[in-house]
């Protein structure tokens, strides 16, 4: 099983766009930090670069990729292996290979210009949003018919997560404006990995409070550590039931 | 070797396999003919546990299919279009199989090296043209000497220097007592080469002889000329 994914990896090491996918992220973030003076600000900012292009990228790219190579896995199915191990090798070599793309292209230049807590987070929080949307990818993959289909649906997904969520609970905040929907709020964010992630953050900086709604909701029920801790097991779940629920589908497939 | 009883699959309403059992033993050498859409692809598909049946079973040297997957050590498979991740050279996806197979001492490299794809190691995939990955498929189908071969649309796309090697090397296989089973719309490749065929049309077998029943039935010696006839008389029947 290791040997497929080491496979897969060295092969996404010399794909282009990831190449392109780290430069775009290294030069984004050398020009924000840059930039900004403050170590926070420049944070920020670059957060909000995170959380739009890590969703957004991932599910595009690693629906694609795995579309791509379904007649290899039809080949490598047709060797005597378990199909459950070539799926986690797919993900596995995938998952590796964008979360080392974010790492060079974030990672790096903030131990050069921010070497704080703050940023080791946030390099954290990249590399669980990555996992994560592979692992959505991964499950597009497996449910969709034909590639057309598969691509339509990442693009919506990761929309979906990244601009029309957040329009949704804005919605919601409105209409029951007048019932005590705190909890409930904090309840529905854990429905989407990008806003967690975004908190997760918020509580490193501690511009919780000026960051809207709900970063102000976690600080005040949660606390720091407790909201810390909360949101990266939340995350976890949101890599690993995908991935899970895909695996199970991918036994009973035809290919 | 393999044993198919009663095997039906179907997709939503289309009947993709319908009610089909197959008997098939070692050197023999089986094409699988029928037009576009017949059920070919999913019957091979079946075999190798590609496409989970949905009535019957099939059992590869008494072991069924469906239980696991170690019977496939004893296949090899060459798919009908061989596509690899882009950026793996022929090298590495040949090492690749082999880590897979737990790398066996003795492989079969004989393909590999009349092929001359031994001086196009280093490419990468994406740099290949459609013959060349075939002949790197079939490459792979015969690395391991398995028991079974499944060969899909194998001269596809092949020049005729490597047509003649693989039909060579088919051949051989046969004569060693291995099972082949191939699919083809080539049918003057398949000639010679052939001791079976099973002929499939709309998910149902339509028939499953030797050449020589065929030929005596028929008094055609060609093969496309036998299918041709056959046909014809079944088309006057149903009229």
């Amino acid at each position: 099983m290791l040997t497929v994914s080491k496979y897969v990896f060295l092969d996404l090491l010399k794909n282009r766009s990831i190449l392109v996918y780290s430069i775009v992220l290294a030069v984004l973030s050398f020009t924000l930090l840059g930039l900004s003076g403050g170590s926070a600000k420049g944070l920020l900012s670059l957060l909000n670069i995170t959380l739009l292009f890590v969703p957004v990228i991932t599910t595009l790219f690693a629906t694609i990729y795995f579309f791509n190579s379904l007649e290899f896995i039809e080949l490598l199915l047709s060797q005597p292996v378990k199909r459950t191990g070539i799926l986690l090798s797919e993900y596995a070599g995938m998952a590796l290979s964008l979360a080392a793309a974010f790492i060079l292209g974030v990672g790096l230049p903030l131990l050069i210009m921010v070497p704080v807590a703050a940023s080791f987070m946030l390099v954290l929080t990249g590399v669980l949003l990555t996992f994560i949307f592979t692992s959505v990818a991964l499950l597009i993959f497996v449910l969709s018919k034909d590639k057309t289909r598969g691509i339509g649906a990442a693009i919506i997904v990761s929309l979906f997560f990244t601009l029309l969520f957040d329009g949704l609970m804005m919605a919601f905040i409105f209409t029951f404006s007048d019932y005590p929907i705190d909890r409930a709020l904090v309840g529905i964010m854990s429905f989407n990995p990008v806003d967690l992630a975004r908190v997760l953050m918020l509580l490193q900086l501690d511009v919780a409070v000026l960051m809207g709604y709900s970063g102000a909701l976690f600080k005040e029920f949660l606390g720091s550590a407790t909201g810390s801790i909360y949101s990266v097991a939340c995350m976890i779940c949101w890599a690993v039931a995908p991935l899970l629920l895909a695996i199970r589908v991918f036994r009973k497939k035809d290919l | 070797m393999i044993r198919i009883e009663k095997l039906t699959k179907s997709f939503g309403k289309f009947k993709a396999l319908d009610n089909i059992s197959l008997h098939l033993e070692k050197g023999q050498a089986v094409s699988l003919l029928g037009p576009n859409g017949s059920g070919k692809t999913t019957l091979i598909k079946s075999i190798l546990g590609l496409v989970v049946p949905g009535k019957g079973s099939i059992t590869i040297n008494g072991r069924l299919v469906s239980k696991d997957e170690s019977y496939r050590a004893g296949i090899g498979y060459m798919p009908q279009i061989g596509r690899y991740p882009d950026n793996m050279t022929i090298e590495q996806v040949i090492r690749m199989v082999r880590d897979i197979r737990k790398d066996p001492a003795d492989c079969d490299e004989e393909l590999y090296f009349r092929f001359g794809l031994n001086k196009v190691r280093h490419k990468k995939m994406r740099t290949l043209s459609g013959g060349t990955r075939q002949k790197v498929s079939a490459s792979l189908a015969f690395l391991f000497s398995p028991d079974i071969y499944i060969l899909d649309e194998p001269t596809a796309g092949l020049d005729p220097v490597a047509n003649e090697i693989l039909k060579d090397k088919i051949a051989a296989e046969c004569a060693r007592g291995k099972l082949v089973l191939i699919t083809s719309h080539v049918l003057s490749d398949l000639d010679g080469l052939t001791s079976h065929i099973i002929y499939l049309q709309d998910g149902r077998l339509m028939f499953h002889e030797s050449v020589e029943q065929l030929q005596a039935r028929t008094g055609e010696r060609k093969l496309n000329k036998i299918i041709a006839s056959i046909l014809e008389k079944q088309n006057l029947i149903t009229c």
